[in-house]
């Protein structure tokens, strides 16, 4: 037998049939119904949550790179304007005179040096664009800028911040300049190197999460500082240049391997720096996607819960929908079926009186005319007529043989419990049968010890039980089958009946099923499924009990105990209650 | 033994009392309890062979009636419905001394009716 062949409810092989609804209909509409009304809101819910949290969680991920690109640029431009700041205030300390003096100036470089740090060199240009003096590790004085871009913006402007480039020392710098005007309406420019590292350090220090990556451009996307992953110093971003914004920026882009990534920038004031920030998402989202694994996990666990409880609830309850459903159409039919009996008893015992005079009429003529023939002479001698008369009377005996059966047929319906022969109540059901039997060449033997005691019963009830054993018995066996009925005292208190034939037998599986109501393997050639349901229930009403043992092919056998002394309740209750028993 | 038979059935009692007189029993028979009642107050019986269904006035209620003139009288009856056995278990109520099934036998009859009256 297959799993799904042992889990399979009872009802989902019943037929439809009238007063027994379609079970396995209303066993889908049942999980459907319920797994709509149970799996739809926790599906919605879940994915409700599933979006609420992640545009919360992505919120707060641009929030907190925003927060990060503002302190950044704040350091940044604190940097930058500290060492201008330094560089003014020499310029607006120191007379010309003394920045003219190399000496001077070398003193001014190694102040600025132990001070705030990070300046390379330091240079004094005329308004010419001449380098007047110069102070740090090469000899760049009388060096012309005239020339260059930076010098014009520097006139325009009065002060300068470059971009990082190499220069001689072939080592990433930056220039900051500032212009001192001089009384004579001339000016001159203090130009200051300023080593990158220190520039560095302030975003190699930052911790960037999502394996962030923090560096500064200028406005063309040449990389300023070193980058984790977007190239070297002076080479070119594979990001676009963000667009001009007064304020921090962040939003989401595409990679340079085009992942997701999380882009927050800031232009910094008064310098060519963009300072960004870039973030991949997915490391970002992590977190995230640990949750969301523990949302699918519990909708996961929801739905499987649901899913097995539902089918467990709904076929358990199916079933025994199922099974009031068939005992009360099993009562419908009991009380039917008694119905019909009580009719036919009724039927039957009219039947039986108003044979019964004019038997008796029959019978009184035949017993006078063979009274005249004994008692007076001239007939006396006359054997033949003697004979005929003798025929008569002894058609009469059997015609009132069959009415007082008819009458005993009658009395089903009423309870009435008394003492009685077990080997008689077996004769007069063989009575009934004996016909069929001899008709067929069924050999029935019956063996019932002579010390049986007598039984408290009801010879009715107790005759429709051996009926239905017998009757299925033959119904079970081919011509010329044998049933043996034999009866024993099983001890003080119960007696037992046993029916053997040798017909076809049951197989194992309907063995078990065989005194459900309804079940019945006749169904096409007219079986109720009835009868055996019904003598159980009679059996059971009357303190007996009934078991049957068989093998397919072997016959089967059913033996019927029964108590020896009538339970007193049982007195006086009808067969309505015996059929509604079973 | 002088017995009162008495059935709705004419027939049947008539042929009844024809066939006991055979036997040397003087039998009188009677097809109604009014009838009956009326034999019972001209002549002299021993034992009655009532029908238990008789037209308007039951067997059981024609016994007591006859019981009030003849105390002493004893009874048997008939019946086409249903076995001895039954009538047994019911025969305390009904005061009858024996019951018999239709189609009764003569010989039957007759043991019945020497045995009640002793």
């Amino acid at each position: 037998m297959s799993l799904l062949e042992k889990i399979k409810p009872k009802f989902w092989d019943a037929e439809e049939s009238e007063g027994l609804s379609d079970f396995r209909q209303l066993w889908y509409l049942t999980v459907l119904l319920t797994l709509e009304v149970t799996l739809a809101p926790l599906i919605f819910m879940t994915l409700a949550d599933y979006n609420v949290t992640q545009k919360s969680v992505e919120s707060e991920i641009l929030l907190r790179t925003s927060r990060l690109v503002s302190n950044t640029r704040r350091s940044v431009s604190f940097f930058l304007d500290e060492r201008r700041s330094a560089l003014n205030f020499v310029v607006y300390d120191t007379p010309f005179s003394e920045l003219n003096d190399p000496l001077g100036l070398a003193s001014i470089l190694e102040n600025l040096k132990k001070s705030f740090g990070g300046f390379a060199d330091i240079g004094v240009i005329d308004a010419q664009g001449r380098q007047k003096n110069y102070a740090g590790p090469y000899r760049l004085e009388g060096i012309d800028y005239s020339g260059q871009e930076w010098f014009r913006e520097m006139v325009e402007h009065g002060n300068y911040i470059s971009d990082v480039f190499m220069g001689f020392r072939q080592v990433p710098h930056l220039v900051i300049a500032v212009r001192c005007s001089l009384p004579d309406s001339c000016f001159y420019v203090l130009r200051a190197a300023v080593d990158t590292e220190r520039f560095n350090d302030l975003l190699s220090q930052l911790e960037v999460s999502g394996q962030g990556d923090a560096f500064i451009i200028n406005h063309e996307g040449i990389l300023q500082t070193p980058s984790r992953y977007h190239g070297k110093v002076l080479e070119k971003i594979s990001l676009s240049v963000p667009k001009f914004s007064e304020k921090t920026e962040v939003f989401e882009g595409r990679g340079a391997g085009a992942e997701d990534v999380i882009i927050g920038y800031a232009y910094i004031a008064d310098s060519p720096f963009i300072l960004m920030i870039v973030k991949k998402k997915n490391e970002l989202m992590k977190s995230w996607q640990t949750t969301r694994m523990k949302i699918a996990g519990f909708l996961a666990v929801s739905i499987t819960v649901i899913l097995f409880v539902t089918l467990g609830v709904a076929t358990y309850l199916i079933n025994k929908i199922y099974v009031l459903e068939q005992n009360r159409a099993s009562i419908m039919h009991g009380m039917e079926y008694s119905n019909k009996m009580a009719s036919l008893g009724r039927l039957a015992a009219g039947v039986a009186h108003e044979i019964n005079n004019p038997l008796a009429i029959i019978n009184e003529k035949a017993g006078l005319v063979k009274d005249m023939f004994t008692f007076r002479k001239e007939y006396a001698k006359d054997e033949k007529l003697i004979g005929i008369v003798d025929v008569i009377v002894s058609s009469v005996e059997r015609c009132a043989v069959i009415a007082r059966r008819l009458l005993n047929f009658a009395r089903h319906i009423d309870v009435n419990v008394q003492s009685l022969s077990l080997k008689e109540v077996i004769h007069e059901v063989l009575g009934f049968l004996g016909k069929e039997a001899e008709y067929r060449s069924i050999s029935v033997s019956v063996s019932v010890p002579d010390d049986m005691p007598q039984i408290e019963s009801d010879r009715g009830k107790l005759q429709e039980i051996f009926l239905n054993l017998i009757n299925n018995a033959f119904a079970a066996m081919k011509d010329e089958g044998k049933l043996d009925i034999s009866a024993k005292q099983e001890n003080r208190d119960s007696v037992s009946v046993t029916f053997t034939d040798n017909g076809c037998g049951i197989s194992e599986q309907n063995l078990s099923r065989i005194f459900e109501p309804f079940f019945s393997t006749k169904t096409k050639v007219g079986g109720t499924g009835l009868g055996l349901s019904i003598t159980y229930g009679l059996v059971k009403k009357m303190g007996g009990d009934i078991r049957v043992k068989s093998e397919p092919g072997k016959g089967a056998s059913f033996t019927v105990t029964l108590p020896i002394k009538a339970d007193q309740k049982e007195k006086g209750e009808d067969i309505h209650a015996s059929l509604i028993g079973g | 033994m002088r017995v009162l038979l008495v059935d709705d059935e004419k027939e049947l009692v008539s042929t009844l009392a024809e066939r006991l007189s055979f036997r040397g029993i003087d039998a009188k028979w009677a097809v109604c309890a009014a009838e009956a009642l009326k034999l019972i107050e001209t002549g002299q019986f021993d034992i009655a062979v009532l029908d238990v269904k008789l037209p308007k006035v039951g067997g059981f209620e024609l016994k007591k009636k006859i019981q009030e003139k003849k105390p002493d009288m004893k009874f048997i009856f008939m019946t086409g419905h249903g076995s001895e056995d039954d009538f047994k278990a019911g025969s305390a109520q009904t005061g009858a001394d024996y019951y018999l099934v239709k189609p009764v036998k003569i010989e039957a009859l007759i043991e019945k009716m020497k045995k009640v009256l002793g």
